[in-house]
């Protein structure tokens, strides 16, 4: 840096005066700090899950004499959920690569399969969930399954935001095309979605396999 | 009809006429006053015809100057409230002796401690110290706003809305009786049926969102927004200290909203997180609200910091000492106050490791900060010193902080601890901290800043008798509660049976009072310089003749805040732009990129109120409603792409004009 420092002084010391403003407005790029704001959204976002994990992890094993995650979980159905949302970041950065090339409809159509994928993820979620609040195990009956639901429940909040906002996007691609705004937002999205997926992943290993292996 | 309780329940949720405090004279009095004093405020906007102005100029500005001063005007409206509630504190303690009951009942007296805190804390001293960052960072970088304009103003009615509700709490219902924290199992549903804690849970939620967002507003603006030449190690102190504090912002927050909308969960849904029953751990919640709690203190505390390293360089006429060790200083207390939290409760029995852990941890954090400490006395040494009233603060500062942080490291020993826990010696350590340093860094940076705003100083005379009564109230105020907590007094006590402590009560009562004056000097300072105007205007834009860049514009800066884009050379820019005869551009401006106005911001703030009040009194139609409104608005407004406009040559050249002329009739 004390090199860098010295090569500015240098530009600075010409002759007389140095150059103390730019004379000509750089065109700085429309909304250039979107993907930096964007990402420390997500670490803050990371975080409130950190926070939740932490939780389960303190709290998972108080079943204060109810169902286990031995009694509950179905690892199969689980499987196929996991494999529904990885499958959705994938038609994602399919979509992102249509992006790329300008092609509306191929984008359209990628966020729509991506659309159907996670709306299928939901369903199975809520089906797991009506299922085991069918059992007894809701989430009033333990600390266990209090942590449960909210760390699993918070995601799937995060997945249905992600499809209402999703929508949205179509809704503005079919309106104004793959303009810089919207090829922007997709983008975040797109962060978004991959940030949930890696989320997930943490679910999975951690809550599901880890908690059938308890 | 209206004799149908279950029909009425479905309206107006828990809401009902006896939720209005008719049975409470001093409330009575106090929204009498309020009413009296809102309608004289609405009535004078009115007469004056300045509603339309304020809504185009202020309530949907996204110009970051002008959100700077509503937060530092919020932060001071609700100083006021927070502050009645110490007087009364220090009142009834100073009167309880000798079978005498006080004046306030234990469950008025509760809420009145617990809003002080939240007050003080979420609503007095976060908006000043974000206020003073939002103001001065984009000025002190060289760019025009923020990262995100838009997001700025909606950061900023957020808090506001959490302002509202907590204000509201005071005449609908009642407020938290649970201390600030809110520790469970005391806040959870069983032992806080009514609506206090829920007014605390939801005016926290709805500042924090705002808080979060304007810390990664801050982090990006900062980030990627500096003026060409102004590498990190080039970057002001006071943006040093910014950057820091909206990474502790971005990384400590998260945990407040995560931790409360647990506890929302357990109130509102019947979980068991910090429950005593059904495997619930109430120490979760502690552990977790001082892992948000702790970096909070230094969120604080960081830009007050900055505020004293601009403050003592301009003051004392040199560079500050020790530039570097002051940066790396700043970041290590950064990394360091997340190491700390459990030094809050070493009696919850961690065992003697963790709390040697954290004991020692806490120690560390001195170093750094003796640290700075140092340089700034360095940088006063061999200095010209101009004890102006910013200056005069930050020697307060030095002197007060250091006492508190003295009795910090005392507590940080657990033995020691154990004995001080929960005891006044607490109480006056981190009033010393929190007084000593942000509240006295605050008004060295209104102060200090002033003139930059309004284009004229404030009044001296006024200012330094305010400064008096508040450095010597503080003194009066919390000596004594360092000897009442060495007796062994536990903080929250209502009444007391020794009649031989009531004199240190009322010596800090005394001290209430002398702070009371100090602020009331404040607010004549304010007054009598708006009066005073043209006997203290400066027309140089630099009256202190300071360092930084934020004093190379016009006082107050132009929309765009700089012309042309600045080029940076040196720590202290304009200093260096001085010495090395820098020459105002006359000429030659080009149409100026801005972001437009917008209403979304207070309008998404006003639902959230709703949202939140609802929730507040289980009215759960218009929780939905307002929920679906909120969601329906926030895309409503994402079709809105129009966001931008350049401001014309024309008007540039206007406003860069009037400076010229200015500045020569100065000459």
């Amino acid at each position: 840096m004390d090199a860098k420092a010295t090569t500015m002084e240098g530009v600075g010391k010409t002759p007389d005066v140095p150059v103390f403003y730019l004379e000509e407005e750089h065109a700085h790029a429309e909304g250039g700090s979107t993907m930096l704001g964007f990402w420390i959204y997500l670490m803050s976002d990371c975080l409130i899950f950190a926070c939740l994990f932490a939780t389960y992890g303190v709290l998972g094993g108080s079943y204060a004499a109810g169902p286990s995650p031995k009694d509950l979980f179905d690892l199969p159905l689980v499987a196929v959920n996991t494999a529904m949302l990885l499958l959705s970041s994938i038609t994602y950065g399919f979509a992102v690569l249509a992006m790329d090339k300008g092609r509306v409809g191929q984008t359209q159509a990628w966020l729509a399969v991506t659309a159907v994928f996670g709306a299928a993820f939901i369903g199975f979620e809520l089906h797991e969930f009506a299922h085991m609040i069918h059992e007894g195990a809701t989430p009033q009956r333990s600390a266990f399954l209090s942590a449960f639901f909210t760390l699993v429940g918070t995601h799937g909040l995060h997945v249905t935001c992600g499809l209402i906002w999703l929508g949205t996007l179509m809704v503005q691609v079919a309106q104004r095309g793959l303009i810089e705004a919207n090829k922007r937002r997709l983008m975040c999205l797109s962060m978004f979605w991959h940030f949930l997926d890696v989320v997930w992943i943490g679910v999975f290993t951690f809550v599901y396999l880890m908690g059938v292996l308890r | 009809m209206f004799n149908n309780p279950d029909l009425l329940k479905a309206i107006f949720g828990r809401l009902t006429l006896e939720s209005l405090p008719f049975h409470e004279p001093i409330l009575v009095v106090t929204f009498l006053a309020v009413a009296l004093g809102g309608a004289a405020v609405v009535g004078a906007i009115t007469y004056y015809r300045l509603w339309d102005y304020l809504w185009r100029e202020w309530f949907t500005s996204v110009d970051h100057k002008r959100i700077g001063v509503m937060y530092i005007v919020l932060g001071l409206v609700m100083l006021l409230r927070g502050f009645s509630d110490a007087l009364m504190m220090r009142l009834q303690q100073a009167i309880a002796f000798n079978g005498s009951e006080g004046y306030l009942p234990a469950h008025h007296y509760d809420q009145i401690f617990t809003a002080h805190g939240v007050i003080m804390i979420f609503f007095v001293a976060m908006p000043l110290v974000t206020g003073l960052m939002n103001y001065v960072v984009p000025l002190q970088i060289g760019a025009r706003d923020v990262a995100f304009p838009f997001l700025n103003n909606f950061s900023f009615w957020m808090t506001a809305a959490g302002a509202v509700l907590v204000m509201m709490s005071l005449f609908v219902g009642e407020f938290a009786r649970t201390g600030w924290l809110a520790y469970p199992p005391l806040s959870n549903i069983g032992y806080s049926p009514d609506v206090g804690v829920d007014y605390y849970i939801w005016s926290l939620q709805i500042a924090g969102i705002g808080t979060l967002l304007s810390g990664v507003n801050l982090v990006a603006t900062i980030v990627k927004m500096r003026a060409p030449g102004m590498t990190m190690m080039k970057m002001p102190v006071f943006t040093w200290t910014a950057l820091c504090t909206n990474v502790l912002i971005v990384a400590a927050f998260p945990v407040l909203t995560a931790v409360l909308a647990l506890l929302s969960l357990d109130r509102y849904v019947g979980t068991d997180f910090f429950t005593n029953d059904f495997g619930g751990s109430p120490m979760m919640y502690v552990n977790l609200i001082w892992i948000w709690g702790h970096p909070e203190v230094y969120i604080l505390v960081l830009p007050a910091f900055g505020v004293f390293s601009e403050v003592t360089s301009t003051f004392s006429g040199k560079r500050l000492f020790g530039y570097t060790s002051m940066v790396y200083a700043t970041v290590v207390i950064t990394i360091l106050s997340y190491l700390v939290w459990l030094h809050h409760f070493f009696t919850m029995g961690s065992g003697a490791s963790v709390n040697s852990f954290f004991g020692i941890t806490t120690m560390i954090i001195s170093i750094p900060t003796g640290a700075k400490l140092f340089n700034w006395l360095f940088t006063m040494y061999h200095g010209r010193i101009r004890y102006e009233l910013p200056m005069m603060w930050t020697v307060a500062f030095m002197l007060t902080f250091v006492l508190g942080g003295m009795t910090g490291v005392l507590l940080a020993v657990p033995p020691a601890d154990f004995v001080l826990h929960n005891s006044l010696f607490l109480i006056a350590h981190f009033h010393n901290v929190i007084i000593g340093g942000v509240v006295f860094g605050a008004f060295a940076g209104i102060a200090y800043w002033f003139p930059k705003v309004t284009g004229f100083k404030l009044d001296p005379f006024w200012g330094k008798l305010s400064f008096w009564f508040w450095v010597s109230g503080f003194y009066f105020a919390f000596m004594p509660l360092y000897v009442l907590g060495f007796m062994g007094v536990t903080r929250r006590l209502r009444v007391f049976h020794d009649p031989s402590l009531q004199i240190w009560f009322i010596i800090a009562g005394f001290g209430a009072f002398l702070i009371l004056l100090g602020i009331l000097a404040f607010l004549v300072q304010i007054v009598v310089s708006i009066r005073n105007r043209e006997a203290l205007r400066d027309v140089t834009g630099d009256p202190w003749n300071a360092r930084t860049l934020e004093w190379s514009t016009s006082s107050p800066p132009p929309p765009y805040n700089f012309a042309f884009t600045p080029v940076i050379h040196d720590n202290d820019a304009w200093w260096d732009m001085k010495k090395r005869g820098y020459e105002r551009p006359l000429g030659n401006f080009k149409p100026i990129h801005m972001p437009k106005n917008t209403a979304a911001g207070i309008i998404l703030a006003g639902i959230s109120v709703v949202f939140g009040f609802a929730m507040i009194w289980y009215i759960w139609w218009l929780a939905a409603l307002s929920f679906i409104a909120l969601v329906a608005t926030t895309i409503g407004h994402t079709f809105n792409y129009n966001r931008d406009f350049y401001i014309p040559v024309d008007e540039v050249v206007h406003c860069e004009r009037a400076r010229t002329q200015l500045l020569s009739g100065q000459a």
